[in-house]
Formats: structure tokens, sequence, C-alpha cells
């Protein structure tokens, strides 16, 4: 990229260049102008369906909202009532059951299955595929399929255990199961992402370690141990925040597989839907509601920031 | 993805014959899984939709149709309308792709070539958006939508009210500044040294230089409109509007609709996003490990 001919504009780079001080001056308010012609529609877009909302948010959250008269300013009333619910308790507990559940399985196994993929030699692009394919489809089409197999009559999981002599369930019908079924469907649709993460930061391990490792006489289990886990630590730090912060927003499983009216399956968002557009139409709940789910959830999301940001 | 990094199981270990067959065991068992886990669900849907309905239900389930009913694709095609959805979907992503490019590459450019006085800042504020989880946003954003501020849209039932907050994707900012970042200001001088002007450098150097994020944008851009649900359920309530997603949801709830076509619905649902996927598969996983590991 050598040009022969004198530099006469460095616009870009900012050089020095003989160009006269007003043409400088010029050019920067064109860039100005320009860059906020370009930025003008982003930041409208951001300003009204995100920094807007959020601060619209908070201050429903103190409001009645009836869409007649104006809204009026209620104070605490709005935490006061959803504190009062019953439902309010159920569903937080629901959402923290699932999210540990969604844990256990959609955390763990993911690490644990990358793991051994990493060690295999033969058919890799079969397994990355296969393992993404669930994510790909529209989650609507995942819980829609999975009803099926739930099916307590003759769906084919309870076909599947009663030929096999074992005990069968009434999945999403059954208290005690319900969340169970929901955590599992989640867990099939979502688990590829986190296991092509993990593959990647696997391959990202410099190799020269495990040769020192072996050349030390370290078992495969003690390489794992102490070369391969705390290699791992940063992108598992950043896999549970960011899995907490997903979990916690559940609402297509419950409200398509148990119904928004299931005390044993409503959560937190399903809770924020029935304030909001079906059981009370009250924007008021549903946005106190949605200021808490802000809070904790911004929590996880700002240390996920902080954490990702130190890495840069 | 070279084969022969080192990983935490060497070479020469995998050589002793003890080895080799917990290896073979290993790699078969995991296949099988897979495949039963993975690929077998997609089957049972595409071969239940064109079993006899009756079939469908018995207690004992067939592994293979005993009659094959291909036309339950084209029943549910026209009559449950997935036809109409199907093209609903298709134009809200292409819509939505076409917007966020606009509008995200745009920003991203200025962000990163221009920077006007204050961007810093307002790439802060939109960084800033990436901490606030979808969830907790959703009342105020579907009554900001029915009621636009300044504006006063109503954008109810309209492909803009996926299209506009669908742009405001402070990822993409992101990730296209990152990359323009990358492409050398000398590079855009000597352009603008031979007369062309910013919107020319870039358009005819930038953008081309940034095909591969560019792809990897636009990629994720159109599988989020595909699988999006919730935010279509509040703001599409007219059943003429709705998303195919949306409407296998409202379809499944009337219990009106043989189970056979639902599955039909399924399948087409899931078509454009396995097509999708058969295709980009590289920048897909690509991309998903570039995200994850920010560069």
């Amino acid at each position: 990229m050598t040009s022969e001919r004198p530099k006469a504009r460095t616009p870009y780079s900012g050089g020095a260049s003989p160009a006269s001080r007003r043409d400088k001056l010029r050019r920067k308010v064109g860039d100005n102008v320009l860059g906020y012609a370009f930025m003008a529609a982003g930041i409208a877009c951001f300003a009204l369906f995100s920094w807007y909302p959020l601060v619209r948010g908070v201050i429903l959250s103190f409001q009645q909202v009836n869409f007649v008269t104006d809204p009026i300013w209620v104070g605490f009333d709005n935490f006061k009532a959803i504190f009062d619910d019953p439902l309010f308790y159920t569903a937080w507990w629901n959402t923290l059951k699932f999210t540990v559940l969604a844990l256990i399985l959609g955390y763990l196994v993911p690490f644990a299955i990358a793991v051994i993929l990493n060690e295999i030699r033969h058919f890799k692009g079969f397994f990355r595929i296969a393992i993404y394919l669930p994510v790909m489809l529209p989650p609507i089409v995942v819980v829609l399929l999975w009803k099926f197999f739930y099916d307590p009559g003759n769906g084919l999981f309870n076909t599947v255990l009663s030929f096999l002599h074992l005990p069968t369930s009434d999945w999403t019908q059954s208290p005690k199961m319900s969340m169970i079924s929901l955590v599992l469907v989640s867990t099939w649709a979502n688990m590829g992402g986190a296991t092509i993460m993990y593959l990647a930061a696997l391959q990202n391990i410099p190799g020269e370690l495990y040769e020192a490792a072996e050349l030390e006489g370290a078992s495969v289990w003690q390489r794992l141990r102490h070369i391969t886990i705390p290699q791992m630590r940063f992108i598992m730090l950043v896999l549970l925040l960011l899995q907490i912060v997903a979990t916690m927003q559940v609402f297509i499983e419950p409200y398509q597989l148990t119904g928004t009216t299931n005390p044993d399956t409503i959560t937190v968002m399903v809770l924020i839907y029935r304030y909001a557009f079906t059981v009370n139409n009250d924007f008021g709940l549903a946005a106190a509601m949605s200021v808490l789910l802000f809070i904790v959830l911004g929590v996880f999301s700002a240390v996920y920031l902080r954490v990702t940001r130190d890495q840069d | 993805m070279t084969s022969d990094t080192r990983t935490l199981i060497s070479g020469t270990d995998l050589n002793r014959r003890r080895n080799k067959v917990i290896y073979y065991t290993v790699l078969t068992v995991l296949m099988i899984t897979f495949v039963v886990v993975f690929f077998f669900p997609f089957y049972w849907m595409v071969t239940g939709a064109v079993k006899h309905p009756a079939e469908l239900v018995r207690p004992t389930p067939t592994f293979i149709p005993e009659s094959w009913h291909w036309d339950t694709y084209k029943l549910a095609w026209d009559q449950l309308n997935i036809a109409h959805f199907f093209l609903n979907t298709l134009y809200y992503s292409i819509g939505g792709w076409f917007v966020q490019l606009l509008v995200d590459v745009t920003a991203a450019y200025a962000l990163s070539k221009l920077k006007p006085v204050g961007g810093k800042l307002i790439l802060g504020g939109m960084l800033a958006s990436l901490m606030l989880p979808a969830a907790a946003l959703l009342v105020p954003a579907y009554l900001t939508v029915t009621d636009v501020p300044i504006f006063g849209w109503n954008l109810l039932n309209s492909p803009w009210a996926l299209w506009l907050p669908g742009a405001a994707n402070a990822f993409n900012i992101y990730v296209l500044k990152r990359f323009f970042d990358q492409i050398p200001n000398d590079l855009l001088d000597s352009a603008s040294m031979d007369g062309a002007g910013r919107v020319r450098v870039l358009w005819h150097i930038v953008l081309p230089l940034s095909r591969p994020v560019l792809a990897v944008v636009s990629i994720f851009a159109v599988i989020g409109m595909w699988k999006d649900f919730l935010w279509p359920l509040l703001v599409l309530q007219d059943p003429d509007a709705q998303t195919l997603s949306v409407a296998l949801s409202r379809l499944s709830a009337t219990n009106q609709v043989p189970l056979t076509e639902m599955l039909a619905g399924l399948v087409i649902a899931s078509i454009p996003m396995i097509v999708v996927f058969m295709v980009f598969q590289r920048s897909i996983l690509g991309g998903l490990q570039a995200g994850s590991l920010k560069g």
C-alpha cells in the first residue's frame, strides 16, 4: 500500500499533514456532522427501545396505570401488593429451583461432554453439528415436540419406560416431575451452545502443558485436575454467569408445557406476564416485579461484564 | 481445528492396546447416544407427520410409518395456513436483518472511524444495555411500542415493532466496531486521497473487507428473528400478522388441529433454520466461539 505521491491529507490516521488549519477544522466539523448523521438511527433505536423503557419501567413501578386517566403515583403500593401475593414467593422459589436444576444439568454436563469430545479423533464435525442442532430450532418447536414425548397416556417416554419395565411418570402433569421436565427440555435445547464454547476453550490450552505434565508422570486424572480445569476457569465463570441470567428468565417452557396457572411451575417471568397481560392487567404490578428481577439479574450481568472486560 | 493439537490424552497413551479398546468403546457409545438423543427427535417429528393420525396415537409407537401420508405436509401448509405464517416470518426476518445491518453498520462505522465528539459515551450507553435482561424490560418496552414517545406511533401488529427494537443491538455494534477498528487507517487514507468521501470509503473499502463479520452478524440476526417468541407473542396479537412460532403456539392451544398436521407444522418451522445451519455451520459455530472469547 505504498503510494509514491506526497501525503496530502490523512483524514483517518490523523498523521501530520500540510493541510491548512482551516481545512482540518472543516474536516473535523464534517466528521462530527456525518458521524452523528450515521449514528442517529442507532441512537434513536437505543433511546426509544432500551434506555427509555428502563427509566419508564422504574417510574411505572411506582404508578398505577389505567389507559383512561393519567397515571397515579402510588409510592411503594405496587411493591407492597406483590410482597403480599403468595404467588410472588412461589414464583421466586420455582425460578430458583429451575435455575439450580438447569445448572446441575446444563452447566456440568456440557463441560464433561466437551472434555470427552476434545479427545475424540473421529467424526469431530458430526458431534458438533449433532449437539448444536437443537439450538437452531425455534424454541416453540422444541417444547411442542417434547409435549408429544411427555404425553402421560402414550407419549414416547412412557412407552419406552414401560417397554423396559421401568416406572412411568406423568412428567409435566405431576407436581413432583413438572419442574424437572421443564429443565430437561430446556437443557436439551440449549446445551449445544455451552458445549461448543467449552470446546473452543479446550482447543486453546497449550499442548506443552500436557506434555510437561506427562513427563512428570502425571496421570490422566491429574492432568485433568491440575491443567484442564484451572485453564478453563475463566470460560467456566463466564458461562456460569450467562446461564444464571438466561435460566432465570425462563418463560416459554412453563408457558407452553404446564400453563401459566400451575403453581408448581409459575416462574418470575410467567408471573410478570400474568400481572401485565392476563390475570391482573396491571402494568404497575408487572413493572414492580420486573424491577426486582432486573436488580437480581443486574448483579450477575455486572459481574459478567467486569470479568469479560478484564480479559480484553 | 488441527487434529494434531496435543490434548489431555497423548497419542502414545492411545496407542496402548487396552486404551485403544477403551477409546473405540467410548466413541461407539458416544455415537449411538448422540444419534438417539439429538437426531432421533428430528426423525420422529418428520416421520410422525406422515403417519396416519390413528397410527400416531397408538399406545405402541411405530418406528417406521406403516402408511406414508406425505400430503399431511400439504394439508398443514394450506389448511392451517402455515404458508401465510411462514411467509410472515420470512418477511420479518429479511426486514429485520436489513434494518439491523443498516442501523448498526452505520453506527459502528461512525464510532470506529469518524469518532465524533461524545462517541465513547454513546458507545458506553449502548454497551450498558447488554446488562439489561430483555425480560426485565418487557413491560415498559411493550408500552413504548403501543405509543412511541415523540413520534406517537402505535406499532402493535406492525413489523416495525420487531425491527426497531431489534436494531438496538449492542452486541452487533460492539462486534462490528471492533472489526472496523482493525482495518488500518492508512488504507482508508489512500482511498480518501483519491478523492473518495467517507460514505464511499465505507461502501467500497470497509464493507468488502468486513465480509466475515457481516456474515456472522447477518446469520445471527436471521436466527434471532426466527427463534423469537415472547416479544412477537405480545406485539403481534392480530392472528393475521403473527409469526410462525406464535401461530403454532396458538394452534396447539385450540386442540382442534390433527396431531399429524401439528407435527408437520413443527417440521416446516424447523426447515429454514436447519438449512441455514447446514450452509453456514462454520460461521455459526465459529462466531459462537469468537463471541464467547471476545475475539
